[in-house]
């Protein structure tokens, strides 16, 4: 089925533009000028991509550790974002956050986290805000197969699907919890079952397909848009690098499961089925791919060159007065 | 704060309903009914807070006035309702999470102190996390370990969270009234056992600042320092104290963060002698933080060693004997006090 006018292209930029970023963040930390360490999102760009494309700017979004994506994806730009790895001033979060803490209410980014299950209460809480409000705004909550094992997940899902709340609970499964393979941590390795459990739709979806991602999240958006309450969206995908950077990813993973995941490449995948289906040309991706090269360049340029903050604001914003 | 009196205005003003007397669950019953309609963002949020109304009745007809939307009961998910109350206040609304008893609020410590009190500090003060948490602690009537504790000192050592801890019903109303119109995650505290006392509330608004301690009884000898239900016992022990011609001054900090370190400065350099009388546990508890705070600016103020009366180390018993002999009492308070000034009661 041919997608929208537009829409492939859009939804290729968008993945291309985390790829490029995470790519210039390994490079930026193996440099050793970037503080702390980073999860990067290399290979599982198309949920955020597909997902969030569903989203109005006053959506909410709760993310996870390797939450860069979901940044980028949900309006973060990448001048913010990467200055926020840098621990830099001008960052989305002034350089206080990092990472695993990047924050803009202006697109309704609610964090990364560096806790692995919050992320779904405060997505849920976001989504209850909503509804006591009487809003139609929608929220996104991302998580690992990490998180489902967690007492919050069921907290999260068991709240949401009881009161009804306009929430899509996001699974990116990508098969390790850090180390700890899916079906060692679990009996039940189909995370959308258990959506079961809590009366709610649970929809598996290839989370290397970005038009299959669109699709599903679309409904699910429409969905609790419409008062229909929350659904589990389990994206099956695969980190291409360790867990975090510096973790080669391999005494856990053989090098054959990995290529064979890199073939499933979700930006290759989208760009030749695009061109073999005459929605645009080689010649589009190829303009975008140069587009977005300068503008993670700049935003590198930018950040490594961004200052830290200054001492004498280290007890700035305790408190809000 | 336009026409609202203040704290001090409102307890010296001699007004028409001087005599109004209401419980300590029904002051705080008024402040969130008031607050609620004052602000449609606020929402509440716990076990039995609904039709119920309340565990210990502190939401006593907040869900026939409000509905269910806004006054929710939650099934037993002390993480997953502070968790979701945190990103309701991200999304802009202003939610009371319930957790009845204090001793609960362990289930939901990780959501507090990793995600409520950093957020607006990592964010750069961008996201603001207006969170009330409230919960009754201390003892009554033998409930046991998982149903007695004192369970603040761990608020109070962390940056970013503020911690109100009402003693008498004129408090618990002003402190409510301000916690609802603070930005920052507040942790309530309120005491099972003062429920039911009575007190004189007004019945014009007031609210009462945060970091601002009362002084219960002026006194010259020694400056006690007690929080809770602690303060009604202090307040017993000095009737006989002072029979004996022991003046003691009672201070009530009010809030344990910010916390009013001042107005106890004062009263030592009066008084020379610092006693705390403290529900909770000694070690690392608000009495050593009092404790160090006063050793450390007014030591040579000091004509005795500071002395701390803390529950005992070990988890609430139930056995009624046991428990009360844990839990600071009037007797104890009374002797260990005398002694101080070198007279045995």
């Amino acid at each position: 089925m041919k997608p929208p006018n537009g829409l492939a292209t859009s939804l290729y930029r968008g993945m291309v533009e985390i790829r490029e970023f995470e790519l210039k963040a390994k490079e930026i930390f193996r440099s050793g000028k970037m503080p702390g360490f980073i999860h990067v999102y290399v290979g599982e760009e198309a949920i955020a991509v597909g997902v969030c494309a569903n989203l109005r700017t006053d959506d909410y979004v709760a993310s996870t550790h390797r939450g860069h994506g979901h940044a980028l994806a949900k309006g973060i730009s990448a001048r913010s974002a990467m200055a926020e790895l840098m621990g830099a001033v001008d960052g989305c979060s002034g350089g206080r956050g990092g990472t695993m803490h990047l924050y803009e209410p202006s697109v309704g980014f609610l964090g990364s986290n560096g806790v692995v299950p919050p992320g779904i209460l405060i997505g849920a809480g976001a989504a209850l805000s909503a509804k006591v409000r009487g809003s139609d705004q929608v929220a996104v909550a991302f998580f690992g197969d990490g998180a489902v094992n967690n007492g919050a997940f069921h907290e999260g899902l068991n709240l949401a699907a009881t009161w009804n709340l306009p929430v899509l609970f996001v699974c990116e499964n990508n098969l390790y919890a850090t180390e700890m393979p899916f079906e060692q941590a679990t009996k039940n390795t189909s995370v959308a079952s258990r959506a079961a459990a809590y009366k709610i739709p649970g929809v598996t979806v290839d989370g290397n397909d970005v038009l299959e991602v669109y699709a599903k999240a679309g409904e699910a958006v429409e969905r609790a848009r419409r008062g229909e309450g929350p659904t589990l969206l389990e994206c099956l995908t695969y980190r291409w690098f360790g867990h975090h950077e510096g973790d080669p990813g391999t005494s856990y993973r053989t090098k054959e499961e990995v290529a064979a995941w890199k073939k499933k490449d979700p930006i290759q995948r989208l760009r030749e089925k695009a061109v073999a289906e005459s929605w645009a040309t080689a010649g589009e991706f190829n303009d975008i791919d140069n587009e977005v090269s300068r503008v993670i360049q700049d935003a590198a340029t930018f950040a490594v060159g961004n200052p830290q903050p200054a001492v004498n604001t280290a007890l700035d914003h305790v408190f809000s007065n | 704060m336009g026409g609202v009196k203040t704290a001090s205005q409102a307890e010296a003003g001699q007004t028409a309903d001087q005599q109004r007397l209401i419980t300590y669950a029904e002051a705080g019953v008024e402040a969130v009914r008031e607050e609620m309609r004052r602000d449609p963002s606020i929402f509440y949020m716990g076990q039995g807070i609904g039709p119920r109304g309340g565990n210990f009745q502190q939401s006593r007809g907040l869900w026939a006035e409000f509905g269910g939307e806004r006054v929710r009961d939650t099934p037993i998910a002390e993480r997953g309702q502070t968790g979701l109350g945190i990103g309701a206040a991200l999304a802009g609304s202003h939610p009371i999470v319930d957790i009845v008893f204090l001793d609960f609020v362990l289930e939901a410590i990780c959501e507090i102190i990793q995600q409520a009190s950093t957020i607006h500090y990592i964010s750069d003060g961008k996201f603001k996390v207006p969170v009330v948490v409230r919960a009754a602690g201390g003892g009554i009537r033998s409930t046991g370990p998982h149903h007695s504790h004192t369970f603040y000192s761990f608020f109070m050592h962390i940056p970013g969270l503020k911690v109100a801890l009402p003693s008498t019903p004129y408090d618990v109303k002003g402190l409510m009234k301000t916690t609802l119109r603070d930005d920052n995650p507040v942790i309530f505290i309120e005491h099972k056992a003062l429920y039911n006392i009575k007190g004189h509330v007004p019945e014009e608004e007031y609210l009462i600042p945060f970091g601002q301690a009362a002084v219960r009884k002026p006194g010259d000898q020694i400056t006690l320092v007690a929080m809770g239900q602690m303060v009604h016992r202090a307040m017993q022990a000095t009737v006989r104290l002072e029979q004996e011609g022991i003046s003691v001054e009672i201070i009530d900090p009010r809030t344990l963060a910010p916390f009013d370190k001042d107005t106890i400065l004062t009263s030592v350099a009066k008084t020379g002698r610092l006693v705390i009388v403290d529900e909770a546990y000694a070690a690392c508890g608000v009495s050593a933080e009092i404790a160090a705070t006063v050793a450390s600016e007014a030591l040579y103020e000091l004509d005795a060693p500071i002395l701390r009366i803390c529950t005992l180390p070990a988890p609430h018993a139930f056995s009624p004997s046991l428990d009360n002999y844990l839990v600071p009492s009037v007797d104890r308070i009374v002797s260990e006090v005398a002694a101080l000034v070198g007279k045995k009661l």
